[in-house]
């Protein structure tokens, strides 16, 4: 057990899911990253998603690829992101690192391990890594007591739902559609069979990410997960202001705006 | 007695290769190797393929004896494997005729690809075209610019060509992007990898489809006389050097070099030579191979005159012969690369592609190296119609005003 399944299943014991806010740290840099997702979680986010980001995001669509680019250009580095973990939990929620594997890899799978639990840190969401291929971080996550978050999507065979939701600690991350990150007209209908599904294959809790963009998408998948995970509605915030103040206040809007929408679910 | 090095079925290639993807991608990607297992062994399968390879592509392709070139390689006896006369111009057909092939077994209708010259986008917009597929072509949008002539081409060709502009614009971003399609469009879309890298089972599968350049290469020099000292060819992801390599890697008398992209030179740091540079493993669409990265595991942009070679990656089985040391990788600069294009157009009126000259100038150095008794094999892997405006600016050869 982590902060991370406390927060979920405090949560869950208020009859409602919780919502996992996702932001890339260093952009625009690594100091206000970080007070962007502590502004954040004053705002109503249970759990904040700390992206790493990476040259070659093959699962994030143009907003998130927008802002980790932006990071990288500034210069932002691995460790950077166990700063923001840091933030995070003095603001009182748990984090989880959003990684991709190479990064990871580079700075070592059992100092980053070691580092990130040093931070405060819950765990790791694993969007390029299936546990097929990830014994070596699931022995460097177990060493240190982290969770492994692997995702499943509508293409998940059964065979590779259960055998996923084995080898997934914390909860599962079920996207809600065949897609990249990126915000969405509508939630995908996909996504409640998926959940339902992850669920008979034994999982414990199961989150839902991938397009959630509105206060009203949040109500609807909070209706029947235990977590509503939204990245690219929080990023295009900051984006979209380039003043501190205005970014912030922009974010807190959109974050009370969803944290209605998973309060009024059911 | 040493096992076999030929056909090596991955996953794993020692410790490269692998499939490091997102799950939305697993159930595709256990589909494609189910149905390339079954396919392999069908002889419907192969027949077609045959067939097209005979009938289409014009195979096999005739090798050359390059005499004049030959001189200048400390008088080597130089022949050339003419994978520039197949069809389209490049050893990128074989492929994806045989990826065009499966889509069709697997039902799936549309078919997209990364490119970066624009070869392999123009070899899987024709096969698109003869077998009735939608095909659309992430390119990056600097190599739009680059190489707007085989834009048009594949446009031609009836398929769809979308600029990528993320990232450092260019084939790893374009192959990002075709990713991201993928998983958003899997149930109808196969995915025409373009070269002998990404997760498995694509370097395997690639290298079985080109594989038969080193086949047919090591039967016509079996009747030319005997098996050659060397075997040479370019190395970008690396599908036609580990085509021409894989039927000569139990000739343990016969060298196997690769010739990777020294770019600006690999002290300038500016290059695409993953191993003949020195680069640290690491995981890049899909597998475990080189790759050029940063402290921080993030991916560094690569250099060389040659759109074709110009990929921060390499295929994982060249990692796995560069570690064995069956195969050696030489950095090839583009100013060498460049010299040994205008020595083959002018020795024997042959124009290759600024890829295949990388090939070419290893043929150069290793003939100084051995004299007049050695044969060297070269893979002219394309021809180099879509390089005149590179070649002509690089050569200074463009009128005043083009430049």
């Amino acid at each position: 057990m982590t902060a991370l399944t406390d927060r979920l299943d405090q949560a869950q014991a208020q009859g409602r899911a919780a919502l996992i806010g996702y932001l890339p740290v260093g952009y625009p840099d690594v100091e206000r990253s970080a007070r962007a997702m502590a502004a954040m979680v004053e705002a109503g986010v249970d759990i904040v998603e700390v992206g790493l980001p990476y040259s070659d995001p093959v699962l994030d669509g143009p907003t998130i690829q927008e802002a980790a680019e932006a990071a990288l250009r500034s210069g932002v580095r691995v460790a950077d992101v166990f700063t923001a973990v840091r933030a995070v939990v003095s603001a009182g929620a748990p984090a989880v690192v959003m990684s991709y594997y190479n990064p990871m890899l580079q700075y070592g799978l059992d100092r980053f391990a070691a580092d990130l639990a040093a931070a405060g840190g819950s765990g790791v969401i694993l969007p390029d890594l299936t546990p097929d291929v990830a014994a070596d971080w699931l022995a460097a996550a177990a060493a240190h007591g982290l969770e492994s978050i692997f995702l499943v999507a509508p293409s998940s065979t059964q065979e590779r739902l259960h055998y996923t939701v084995a080898h997934t600690t914390g909860f599962v991350y079920a996207a809600s559609l065949m897609g990249v990150t990126g915000e969405r007209a509508s939630v995908g209908e996909a996504a409640e069979r998926l959940v339902a599904d992850t669920r008979a294959a034994g999982a414990a809790r199961v989150c839902v990410g991938i397009g959630v963009t509105t206060g009203e998408h949040a109500r609807k998948v909070a209706a029947y997960a235990d977590g509503v995970i939204v990245g690219s509605a929080l990023v295009r915030c900051l984006l979209g202001h380039e003043d501190e103040q205005e970014a912030l206040a922009a974010l807190r809007a959109k974050v009370a705006e969803l944290a209605e929408g998973v309060r009024s679910a059911r | 007695m040493t096992e076999s090095l030929q056909e090596a079925p991955g996953p794993y290639f020692g410790d490269f290769g692998g499939r490091f993807v997102p799950e939305a991608l697993m159930a595709a990607l256990d589909e494609l190797t189910d149905a390339y297992e079954k396919a392999r062994i069908d002889p419907a399968f192969t027949g077609e393929l045959a067939r097209l390879a005979r009938d289409y592509t014009g195979r096999p392709s005739i090798v050359t004896e390059a005499p004049r070139f030959g001189a200048h390689a400390g008088g080597a006896r130089i022949v050339l494997k003419r994978e520039d006369l197949n069809h389209t111009g490049s050893h990128k057909i074989n492929n994806v005729l045989g990826q065009a092939l499966l889509t069709k077994r697997l039902g799936k209708t549309r078919v997209i690809a990364e490119t970066g010259a624009g070869q392999h986008g123009v070899a899987s917009a024709t096969a698109a075209a003869l077998m009735g597929l939608e095909c659309v072509v992430y390119m990056g949008e600097e190599d739009t610019r680059r190489q707007a002539l085989n834009v048009a081409r594949m446009r031609l060709l009836g398929a769809t060509v979308v600029p990528v502009t993320s990232g450092s614009r260019t084939l790893k971003d374009a192959i990002n992007e075709t990713y991201r399609d993928w998983v958003a469009n899997v149930d109808t879309t196969n995915y025409l990898f373009g070269t002998a890298a990404g997760p498995h089972p694509f370097p395997a599968m690639v290298r079985d489809f080109q594989r038969v350049i080193g086949v047919e290469a090591r039967a016509q020099m079996l009747e030319r006389g005997g098996l050659p000292d060397a075997v040479v060819a370019c190395v970008g992801g690396g599908s036609n050097a580990i085509g021409i390599f894989d039927a000569f890697l139990d000739d343990a008398g016969v060298r196997l070099i690769g010739c990777e992209a020294g770019g600006h030179g690999l002290e300038s740091g500016e290059h695409a030579a993953t191993i003949a540079g020195g680069a640290r493993p690491g995981v890049l669409h899909g597998s475990r191979s080189y790759i050029l990265q940063d402290e921080d595991g993030q991916t560094i942009e690569s250099t060389s005159i040659s759109a074709g070679l110009d990929y921060p990656g390499v295929g994982p089985e060249h990692a796995f012969l560069a570690s064995i040391h069956r195969a050696e990788y030489w950095a090839v600069t583009d100013a060498e690369a460049m010299e040994a294009f205008q020595l083959l157009c002018r020795t024997e009126g042959i124009l290759p592609a600024i890829e295949s000259a990388h090939a070419l100038w290893g043929a150069l150095r290793l003939g100084r190296e051995l004299g007049p008794d050695a044969t060297i094999l070269v893979n002219l892997s394309g021809r180099g119609d879509k390089d005149v405006e590179t070649a002509a600016r690089w050569f200074g050869m463009l009128p005043e005003g083009n430049e």
